[in-house]
C-alpha cells in the first residue's frame, strides 16, 4: 500500500470487480441500519442522550481517566499509560517478555492497529493470530482491514476459499461460509488453549466502576480475555464514559448504527482478573491507555468531537467517497469520513493522510447518520482552513493541529485573492461575467479536471444581471 | 433548522441569484422571480450582487470567504426575506454565515441576514403556499434531490410538494437517490477521479429512470450530471425547477 491518496484513489478506480463489490456490501449495511432504526420513534432523542454522554465524557476527559484509573485498580486492572504507540507496544512487549510468551492470540482492536504491534512484536520474535474471522482473512492475505468493522469487507467470498485452501492445504476447498467459519474455528481453538497471552481492544471504559465493555459476535473477544493467563486490552484514552447508566444506550445505538443488529452475540463486561470463586479467567489484566494525540485534539472545543466517536462504522458505509474507493485507498488505520478528520489531526496536515480533508463534497451523509452527532463536514471544512491557513510562526504557541498552513500553495493562494477581489468589487465581476457571455462560442471545450468526465458548461448569452436590467424590477 | 417561517407573505424580497445562475442559468432567476411576482411579492435584485463566497469558505480560504460575503451583507438592509434559488448556496448564508462571520464587527448583521434566507422552494411552499395549475403537456422527470436540500436546509420535500401540483408531471426518482451527484464544489477539481466516478454513477441512476428531464433546486447539481450525460453522448435536458414551474403554469 502507497501513501499517496492520489494515486491510491487512482488504483482503487481502476479495479472495476473491487468498485462493485464495495457499492453491493456498503449498500446492504446501509439497509441493515435501516432496517434496525424503521418504527423507531425515540431514536432521535437516543442519539441527543448519547451525544450528551460523549460530550460530557471528552470535557471532563482528564477526570473521568483518573477515577477510572483508581477504580480499575482497585479491581486489580495494572493500568499503563501510552503517550505514543511504541510506548504502548513496548508495554505489550515488557508484558510478554515478562511471561516469557513468544505467542499472542488477537481479537479485533483498531488500536492495535493504530500502533502496528503484530509487526513490532515480529520484529522481536513474536507471533500475532488475528482471531476476528474478518481480521484472520486479512491477516492470511496480508494486508490491512479496509473497514473498522467489517475488517475484510474488500474480500468475497471466492477469495476468501482460495486464501483459506492456500494456508490449509490440508482442508478441501470450499465456499461454504460455515464450512469456511469452521475451518478457522477449530483452527484456532488449540491457539486460544496454547497462547500465554491474549490481547483485545475495548469499546468503553466506565470510570465509576473501573469496567472495560467489549462487543464482539465471535466469542473470540471473549477467548482472548479469558482463556490466557494474561489479558491485555489497548485503548485510546478517548474511550472513558462517566457512568455504568451511560451503557445501554450507547450499546444500543453503536450495534444498530454498525451491523443493524439490536445487541451483539457477546457483550464482555470485565472488572478484574480472576478472582478465588471465578470459574475462569486471567490471572492478570493490564489495561494499556493509549494518548497519541488525542489529549491536544481534546484541547481545541471544536476538533474535540472527533473524540466523541464509539467506533459504529455509519459514516464510512454511507460516505459516497468511501463507496467509491473502498478502504484501502484511505492509506490510513481509519477510512472514510471519521478517519479523514482523525488520522490527520494525529499525523498532522503534512503528512499524506493531510489530503484526506479533501476526499468529501461536504454532502453531509456522514453527519446524518452519526449516532453521537460528530459534525464532520464542519470539522472538514476546519481542516481544510488549517491546512492552508498563513503561517502562525510569529505566535509562540504550537499550532492546534500539526502542519497547520504546511498545504498553502501561493499559486492556489493567488489565484484565491483575485477571485475574491473580482467578487468583492461588483464592476470587475460583471465585466467578467459580461466578457464571458461573449465569449461562450469560443471558450475552450477542455476545461481540465472538470472535463474528464463532462461537458464545459456554456456562459448563457446574457447573465441573469443584464437580463434584469430590462425587466421592470427594483434594482436598489 | 431554524428556518424561520414568515407568517405572513411578505410584501417585498429580496432575489439573491447566485453566480451560477447569473452566469449559467439566468432563465431560472427570471422564472423564479415571475413565480414571486405571480404571488403578489415584488422582488427586489440588488444589482451588486456577486457571489455567496461558498468556493473560497469550503476551501478553507477563510479570509477570502470573509471579504466577498461582506459585500453581499450590504446588499440586504430591509427587514424583508433574501430569496435564494439554490439550497447550497442558500445553506451558505444561512449556515455558514454565522460560523465565518464569528467575532467579526459585522456578525450582528450577518446573523441578521443569515435569518431571512430562503431556499426558494421551501419560501413558495412554507410561506406563500403556492398552487399551481399544470398547463404543460405530459412530461416525465426525474427528481435530483441536492445534499444541501436535503440534509443541510432540510428542505428536500419542498420540490416534491410543487411538483406534485402539475398533473401532467410524471415524478421519478434514480435508484439510490439520497447519495451526493459528486460535484462538492472544488471537489471536482481537487479530487477530479473520484468526482467523476460518483458522477458517473449518478448520471446512470437518472438515465435508467427513463425520464425526459432532469430536474433539481440546484444548477451545481445540474451542471455536474447534467454535464457527465452530454459527455458520454446521452443529453438529457436538465432544468431548475423554478424554470420548470413557469414554464408549465404562465398564462
Amino acid at each position: 500500500m502507497t501513501t499517496d491518496f492520489r494515486s491510491n484513489v487512482a488504483q482503487a478506480l481502476k479495479q472495476d470487480a473491487v468498485q462493485t463489490h464495495f457499492r453491493t456490501v456498503v449498500d446492504r449495511l446501509r439497509a441493515h441500519r435501516q432496517a434496525a432504526l424503521a418504527g423507531d420513534a425515540a431514536f432521535e432523542q437516543l442519539r441527543n442522550r448519547c451525544a450528551a454522554i460523549r460530550a460530557d465524557a471528552i470535557r471532563r476527559l482528564p477526570q473521568l481517566l483518573e477515577q477510572f484509573e483508581s477504580k480499575a485498580q482497585r479491581n486489580g486492572i495494572q493500568v499503563h499509560w501510552a503517550e505514543t504507540t511504541l510506548q504502548a507496544n513496548r508495554i505489550v512487549l515488557d508484558i510478554m517478555q515478562r511471561h516469557r510468551a513468544t505467542f499472542l492470540v488477537k481479537g479485533k482492536s483498531m488500536v492495535s492497529e493504530e500502533m502496528g504491534v503484530n509487526a513490532f512484536l515480529q520484529s522481536h520474535g513474536i507471533d500475532c493470530l488475528e482471531t476476528d474471522l474478518g481480521e484472520f482473512i486479512v491477516q492470511l492475505a496480508g494486508e490491512k482491514p479496509a473497514h473498522i468493522i467489517v475488517p475484510a469487507i474488500h474480500k468475497n467470498r471466492r477469495e476468501i476459499a482460495h486464501l483459506m485452501h492456500g494456508h490449509f492445504s490440508e482442508l478441501p476447498y470450499s465456499e461454504d461460509i460455515e464450512t469456511l467459519a469452521q475451518s478457522a474455528r477449530h483452527f484456532m481453538r488449540d491457539k486460544f488453549h496454547a497462547a500465554s497471552v491474549g490481547l483485545t481492544g475495548v469499546n468503553f471504559m466506565v470510570a465509576e466502576t473501573g469496567t472495560l465493555c467489549l462487543v464482539e459476535n465471535e466469542g473470540n473477544g471473549r477467548m482472548c480475555s479469558t482463556v490466557p493467563p494474561v489479558h491485555i486490552a489497548v485503548t485510546g484514552i478517548e474511550k472513558v464514559i462517566a457512568r455504568l447508566d451511560d451503557l445501554p444506550p450507547l450499546l444500543n445505538l453503536l450495534t444498530r448504527s454498525a451491523t443493524g443488529q439490536p445487541i451483539t452475540a457477546y457483550v464482555n463486561m470485565i472488572n478484574s482478573p480472576r478472582r478465588p470463586d471465578d470459574k475462569d479467567g486471567p490471572d492478570e489484566v493490564h489495561l494499556i491507555l493509549l494518548d497519541n494525540g488525542r489529549s491536544r485534539i481534546a484541547g481545541d472545543p471544536e476538533l474535540l468531537k472527533t473524540l466523541h466517536c464509539i467506533r459504529c462504522g455509519a459514516c464510512i458505509n454511507h460516505c459516497p467517497v468511501y463507496r467509491q474507493i473502498g478502504g484501502h485507498a484511505y492509506g490510513t488505520v481509519i477510512p472514510g469520513p471519521i478517519g479523514a478528520i482523525l488520522e490527520p489531526q494525529k499525523q498532522g496536515l503534512d503528512a499524506a493522510t493531510g489530503e484526506l480533508p479533501q476526499a468529501s463534497t461536504l454532502c453531509g451523509a456522514c453527519a446524518e447518520v452519526c449516532p453521537v452527532r460528530i459534525p464532520i463536514p464542519a470539522i472538514i471544512n476546519r481542516l481544510r482552513w488549517e491546512s492552508v491557513r498563513k503561517n502562525q510562526q510569529s505566535q509562540n504557541s504550537r499550532p492546534v493541529v500539526p502542519g497547520a498552513g504546511s498545504r498553502r500553495r501561493p499559486l492556489e493562494a493567488a489565484i484565491w485573492k483575485i477571485w475574491a477581489w473580482c467578487c468583492s468589487h461588483p464592476g470587475i465581476y460583471n465585466r467578467l461575467t459580461k466578457l464571458a457571455t461573449r465569449l461562450r462560442n469560443r471558450l475552450p471545450a477542455g476545461m481540465g479536471a472538470w472535463t474528464v468526465a463532462r461537458k464545459a458548461p456554456k456562459p448563457a448569452r446574457s447573465t441573469l444581471h443584464e437580463s434584469l436590467r430590462t425587466m421592470d424590477i427594483d434594482h436598489e | 433548522m431554524n428556518n424561520r417561517v414568515v407568517s405572513e407573505k411578505p410584501q417585498a424580497v429580496y432575489f439573491y441569484g447566485t453566480c451560477l445562475v447569473d452566469l449559467f442559468y439566468p432563465q431560472a432567476g427570471i422564472s423564479a422571480i415571475e413565480l414571486l411576482r405571480r404571488e403578489g411579492v415584488s422582488v427586489i435584485y440588488p444589482q451588486s450582487q456577486t457571489c455567496c463566497g461558498q468556493p473560497a469558505w469550503n476551501s478553507g480560504y477563510r479570509d477570502e470567504a470573509l471579504a466577498v460575503a461582506r459585500a453581499q451583507l450590504a446588499l440586504f438592509p430591509r427587514p424583508i426575506p433574501v430569496i435564494i434559488p439554490s439550497a447550497s448556496c442558500a445553506g451558505m448564508m444561512k449556515v455558514h454565515y454565522p460560523a465565518l462571520f464569528r467575532g467579526q464587527s459585522d456578525e450582528a448583521t450577518a446573523l441578521n441576514v443569515a435569518g431571512r434566507v430562503y431556499e426558494l422552494t421551501a419560501f413558495l411552499v412554507d410561506v406563500l403556499d403556492m398552487r399551481l395549475t399544470d398547463l404543460g403537456d405530459p412530461v416525465s422527470v426525474v427528481v435530483h434531490t441536492s445534499c444541501s436540500a436535503r440534509r443541510e436546509l432540510g428542505v428536500g420535500d419542498k420540490l416534491h410538494t410543487l411538483l406534485r401540483q402539475l398533473r401532467n408531471v410524471e415524478i421519478l426518482e434514480p435508484e439510490n437517490s439520497a447519495e451526493c451527484c459528486g460535484f462538492g464544489g472544488t471537489f471536482a477539481i481537487k479530487q477530479p477521479e473520484i468526482s467523476a466516478a460518483m458522477t458517473r454513477e449518478k448520471a446512470a441512476t437518472v438515465r435508467a429512470t427513463g425520464a425526459q428531464r432532469l430536474v433539481s433546486q440546484d444548477c451545481g447539481c445540474l451542471m455536474n450530471i447534467g454535464g457527465a450525460m452530454e459527455k458520454q453522448n446521452q443529453a438529457m435536458p436538465g432544468q431548475h425547477i423554478a424554470e420548470l414551474l413557469w414554464e408549465r403554469t404562465k398564462k
